[in-house]
């Protein structure tokens, strides 16, 4: 059995029904559970409570760069393999990346007023960031502006491409340039300072949580999207007669 | 369970509350368009029958 299989309208249509129930399930626990227990940690020595924006801020940026990466990957094995399933899941996906830059944008801004003194700064991630969330704009967009679905698909898989580079930009910018507010990476695996594990475990449930509510939309949505494209062509079948 | 939240109440609840909010709209927005899709597919295509009921007539 091959992963492209799974190409196939009839067989994603099949699988991603047998294991929604449960993908929303583990969704809907992991996503509450690490919320509740995000919102009830104790305040943090240098930003009180504070801290607690940092149970959304965090997951949901991590989310947004990682849709677009997710994007990129079917919107490649569109252009190359031409299966339409994976050009509907990118579409599909949009949206959600969307609002998760929404919410890093948000969350990161009303952080920042008290901590930073700031609601924004031109600095590098922020900037690049905010550049993803249009380029979110633009792809959703120029999906909706274009009547032929192929042409769409090979338009926006191209956009994708350049989008990429924001997407990066925005994840590694605090790397790239050390000038910025914005500080390095919560979780590491390099020496130095530790986020407390008071702090980390719920965080980890959370970025669990975000991630399973990504694949429970992305099923759905893209189960939308086929069932979409599915009557369009059965539409236009009847008119021809 | 009370959650002491000191002067940053209105940072901390602000953001809460547009995330949740924002997370709720996109799980409403989500489910009432594959309702829709559903709705319209089943207009032009009507479900077919599984072998057990259509032994059953």
């Amino acid at each position: 059995m091959s992963l492209w299989e799974y190409a196939n309208p009839v067989k994603f249509m099949r699988l991603s029904g047998a294991v929604l129930p449960w993908v929303t399930a583990a969704a809907a626990v992991t996503l509450v559970g690490g919320l509740i227990w995000g919102f009830s940690v104790p305040e943090d020595y240098k930003q009180g409570a504070t801290v607690k924006i940092m149970f959304l801020h965090v997951p949901a940026a991590m989310m947004a760069i990682n849709i677009w990466v997710m994007m990129l990957v079917t919107s490649l094995i569109w252009l190359i393999r031409r299966h339409h399933v994976s050009a509907l899941a990118a579409r599909a996906a949009a949206p959600v990346g969307a609002v998760m830059t929404v919410i890093a944008l948000v969350t990161g801004a009303v952080w920042g007023q008290p901590m930073w003194g700031t609601w924004w700064e031109w600095d590098p991630r922020l900037t690049s960031f905010l550049i993803l969330f249009l380029f979110y704009l633009g792809y959703m967009a120029l999906w909706a502006a274009i009547e032929n679905p192929d042409s769409a698909a090979d338009l926006t898989g191209v956009l994708c491409l350049v989008g990429s580079v924001f997407a990066l930009l925005s994840r590694y910018a605090v790397n790239f340039w050390n000038q910025g507010l914005h500080q390095g990476a919560t979780i590491s695996v390099a020496p130095g300072d530790r986020i407390s594990s008071v702090y980390s475990y719920p965080l980890y449930t959370c970025m669990a949580g975000f991630f399973l509510l990504f694949l429970a939309l992305l099923l759905v949505r893209t189960r939308t999207e086929i069932r979409r494209r599915r009557t369009a062509a059965l539409l236009a079948r009847e008119v021809r007669g | 369970m009370i959650v002491e939240l000191g002067k940053y109440a209105v940072p901390v609840l602000s953001a809460w509350a547009i995330s949740l909010a924002l997370i709720v709209a996109l799980v409403v927005q989500t489910l009432a368009a594959s309702a829709r899709a559903r709705r319209d597919l089943e207009r032009v295509e009507p479900p077919r029958k599984t072998q057990q009921e259509s032994r059953r007539g």
